[in-house]
């Protein structure tokens, strides 16, 4: 008797707490997955379409259905994560959120590691490192701890100075005022410049030139495409030898300097091409013309320079026109 | 700040500087939200109510600007650059798109996506008569449906979405201040926005009962055009620094039931001189120790 009886009590009781789980639990199909970094759930079940495509509010009924499922099974991990009580025992419940792990794009480049200044280089060299000083420097005249620079620091102020030394081997006639003065400017003037160069080196070392890229960014000319076609082929194992070309495809043209270093001739072959090759190079090292063909380094030169003014007035025209007005 | 040619002067300048550099831990990011030359009612009240819920990493630019971000990026370029938003959200209207919105990010200030948007139901924060959860609150961000996978625009859309709405980045939660989440539904090539406030009521274990509120902008969206980033400028933008990653705790394994292992390096040890437990009835007497060294006693003897 008493034993149905504790066994009515316990199925009761069991009923109870499985009445109290079922309002928080929600049944899916699929899991949901969890970013609790960033409180963020996604859903890969597809949605009811039957109900969601009806008219608006039995829309918006339903979406609010699955949303509040949706926000219990979120909610409840959350509840699920390391709490504790902020500020002392009566302070609020905070969980401790895990890292994010949605990957998402950064908004600018990674820093890049500044490469060291001359003086860095010298003292990493020379083992030198940097001595900590203090703050405060024990002023004799004021009898206190002055600042070792600025606003009331421990030598007075070096405007109001009213003597100046004359050193030993200086010209009686110099006026020490304005030495010191511009020996202020000049080294002002000295340590701007360094500063500006080192900086000058920083960014020349961080901004080199990028090589055009390889993988197709939609903004390529017809030269480059070429060019970029010619490294593809030619980054094979047999360096493109044996690469089959587009029916239309003209065979490569062989450059003036193509080859020119994997070209060998053999060791014993023909002595009088040999013959004739070390006579023609002693006779061009002997003649006074030079061996550059002027004309044509000049043109080279000038077609250079005019693509480059034509680029460069492209962008500029492109930058000052539809620059946007200022909100 | 290491780049700079001019110094900054003050140190007012300096930090200002220093806020907008690239940092190792990046900040939130902050977005604008920009009218077009022919906005119309409904789109500015949408960017007015983005904004109420951005706030306050949102920037509304009062004025309407005439561009066209398709065609041409460079003043969403220099706007991001003017006050350091690296999100914008540019609305407009015209009769080919109407309702248009253009959601969009960018990296090292230049477009990386951009996404247009068409606004087919708006209801705003005004409209809905119910309380409102403070500004700067976190919101919980859902999405439902299989499309945000399966098509690629869909998950670039996602991660923007989650990007832009994220809010700043914290290391624990206030549980009961958990008030505001953000549903998206993908059905249909329509997305649905949906915003609740949450009411945890009381159940009878530990975690609470939701109940949703309506509350703030919801909006029916359908996907117009795109301009998505390449692989490459894609992934490099995802690319995080080393020094970010967490560092691997040597010598410490899991296994599946969760227990730890540790593993310790140990020297060669003679094994003659170890140290082990005392057992008083095994310790040699001194007869027999001195049986062991041949007769020489430990013990000095006394002379006299």
């Amino acid at each position: 008797m008493a034993a149905v009886r504790v066994e009515e009590v316990l199925a009761a009781a069991e009923e109870q707490e499985a009445e109290k789980r079922r309002s928080v639990t929600v049944e899916k199909e699929l899991e949901l997955e969890f970013d609790l970094g960033n409180l963020l759930a996604v859903d890969r079940n597809p949605p009811a379409a039957a109900g969601l495509r009806g008219a608006a509010p039995g829309r918006e009924a339903k979406l609010r259905a699955l949303a509040r499922d949706n926000t219990q099974l979120l909610v409840a991990q959350l509840w699920e994560l390391p709490a504790e009580r902020a500020g002392g025992a009566g302070g609020p419940l905070v969980a401790r959120l895990p890292d994010p792990t949605f990957r998402l794009p950064r908004e600018k480049p990674p820093p890049r590691p500044r490469p060291p200044t001359r003086w860095e280089q010298f003292a990493r060299l020379k083992g030198i490192r940097r001595r900590k000083r203090t703050s405060l420097v024990w002023d004799e005249e004021a009898k206190e701890w002055r600042r070792r620079w600025g606003y009331r620091r421990a030598g007075g102020d070096p405007a109001r100075a009213w003597l100046a030394e004359v050193p030993e081997g200086a010209d009686p006639e110099e006026d020490q005022f304005a030495r010191l003065r511009r020996e202020k400017r000049e080294r002002v003037a000295r340590n701007e410049l360094n500063r500006l160069r080192n900086l000058a080196r920083a960014h020349r070392a961080g901004t080199a030139i990028p090589a055009a890229p390889l993988h197709p960014t939609g903004h390529q000319s017809r030269e480059e495409l070429s060019h970029v076609a010619r490294v593809a082929r030619v980054s094979t194992a047999s360096l493109g030898r044996f690469q089959p070309r587009l029916p239309k495809e003209p065979a490569e043209t062989p450059s003036r300097n193509a080859g020119k270093k994997r070209r060998f001739e053999p060791l014993l072959g023909n002595l009088a091409a040999e013959r004739s090759r070390q006579l023609e190079l002693l006779r061009d090292m002997g003649s006074k013309k030079p061996v550059l063909n002027i004309t044509r380094a000049v043109n080279k030169q000038l077609r250079q320079e005019e693509a480059e003014a034509a680029a460069a007035k492209r962008k500029k025209q492109s930058q000052r026109g539809k620059r946007g007005r200022r909100q | 700040l290491i780049y700079c040619y001019r110094k900054p002067k003050t140190k007012r300048a300096k930090r200002f500087l220093e806020k907008r550099e690239p940092k190792l831990k990046e900040n939130t990011k902050n977005a604008m939200l920009i009218k077009g030359g022919n906005a119309n009612l409904t789109v500015t009240e949408v960017l007015k109510d983005i904004y109420a819920v951005k706030k306050p990493f949102a920037v509304l630019y009062k004025k309407k600007n005439i561009t066209r971000p398709f065609e041409d990026q460079t003043s969403l370029e220099f706007f991001s650059k003017k006050s350091d938003c690296s999100l914008f959200l540019f609305g407009s209207h015209n009769k080919k798109r109407p309702n248009n919105l253009i959601i969009g990010r960018m990296f090292d200030y230049h477009v990386l996506d951009m996404i247009e948007l068409g606004v087919e139901k708006f209801v705003s924060l005004k409209d809905v008569k119910n309380s409102k959860c403070p500004e700067g609150t976190k919101p919980m961000l859902i999405f439902a449906g299989d499309m945000f996978d399966g098509n690629e625009e869909y998950r670039r859309l996602k991660s923007l979405l989650i990007d832009f709405f994220r809010g700043p980045s914290v290391p624990s939660i206030r549980l009961a201040g958990l008030e505001y989440v953000l549903h998206f539904t993908a059905l249909d090539g329509k997305i649905y926005m949906r915003s609740y406030k949450v009411l945890l009521k009381k159940s009878g274990c530990k975690i609470p009962r939701i109940e949703l509120e309506e509350m703030g902008p919801s909006l029916d969206l359908v996907m117009r055009r795109t301009h998505l980033a390449s692989d490459d400028l894609y992934k490099l933008s995802l690319k995080q620094p080393k020094a970010l990653k967490p560092k691997k705790k040597k010598n410490i394994s899991h296994d599946v039931f969760g227990t730890t292992y540790g593993r310790i390096h140990m020297q060669k040890q003679d094994l003659s001189k170890l140290q082990t437990r005392k057992m008083k009835g095994l310790k040699k007497r001194p007869a027999e120790k001195s049986a062991e060294d041949g007769g020489v006693s430990p013990k000095k003897s006394k002379s006299g």
